[in-house]
């Protein structure tokens, strides 16, 4: 498939996190959604990654392998950042008995 | 119009089209599962493009570790539709510009770009598989690999930490 449909869609995705970061109160919601805009960043990389290795294969066999250990290394941080990030959002939910984030408004005052 | 185009597209749009219901439901339960369908639609790109290791990989982490943890802790808080808090309307609007605008940039950038020759070639191609991934990631990788076992370790204290009662 011609790179640019990859393109697109990558953009589409990472846009839908981005509006779903921007318009939804609920902490949970708003990780997910960039859970969404990662995994967007992966598909963009592998799709590279492939494009890469097709136009290089003749040269170096494994041309654009370092793209798709990268979409690795990402999948290992965001599950660490997940785990951080859920435990972060219990003992807040513990504490005020609310996920929506207008209430963590503290800094302001 | 080969099989893989079609595949291609139904793929895309059913995407596209899970990525927008996770925005849009209003019950959380539904977003996480909207989005678990998501990520199996990503999955399915990935093995179109025949990269196997991260298919597997992204079924196995995403759609079976991190979708549980995030189902879990909803369903711990009993989060519903009638405890959902919403923005008013214009919050939600500005939003939803904001966002079309970054979309505007992004496609007027890239809409004219000279990389229409460029191929993702898809079904064919070895780099995916998971020996050559393999090998890569122990020899030039090792570094990384282990210091993200350190990332993955300090995580899982920083987790304990926070999430015990003082």
């Amino acid at each position: 498939m011609p790179i640019n449909y990859y393109i697109f869609l990558s953009i589409a995705l990472f846009v839908i996190g981005i509006i779903g970061v921007l318009t939804r109160r609920n902490a949970i919601i708003i990780f997910m959604c960039i859970e969404l805009m990662l995994n967007a960043v992966n598909l963009m990389l592998v799709a590279f990654s492939k494009m890469h290795h097709l136009a290089n294969a003749l040269k170096d066999a494994s041309a654009g392998i370092d793209g798709q250990l990268f979409v690795f290394f990402i999948m290992v941080v965001a599950a660490a950042e997940v785990s951080v990030g859920l435990a972060i959002i219990v003992m807040m939910y513990r504490n005020i008995h609310s996920v929506d984030v207008n209430f963590l408004n503290r800094l302001k005052h | 119009m080969n099989i893989t185009q079609i595949l291609f597209w139904a793929l895309s749009a059913l995407t596209v089209f899970s990525a927008l219901m996770v925005v849009v439901s209003k019950n959380p339960v539904h977003s996480v599962l909207w989005l678990i369908f998501t990520f199996f639609c990503i999955s399915g790109h990935y093995i179109l493009l025949n990269a196997q290791f991260l298919f597997i990989v992204n079924i196995i982490v995403y759609a079976g570790a991190i979708m549980v943890l995030f189902l879990f802790v909803i369903m711990l808080m009993n989060l519903n539709e009638s405890s959902e808090p919403k923005k008013n309307r214009w919050l939600r609007m500005a939003g939803v510009v904001a966002g079309g605008c970054l979309l505007l940039v992004f496609v007027a950038a890239l809409k004219n770009i000279d990389i229409k020759k460029q191929i993702a070639e898809t079904n064919t191609g070895d780099i995916g598989l998971i020996q050559n991934l393999g090998q890569a990631l122990f020899n030039e990788y090792v570094v990384p690999f282990e210091i993200s076992s350190i990332l993955f370790l300090s995580a899982m204290v920083g987790t304990v930490v926070i999430g015990k009662k003082e």
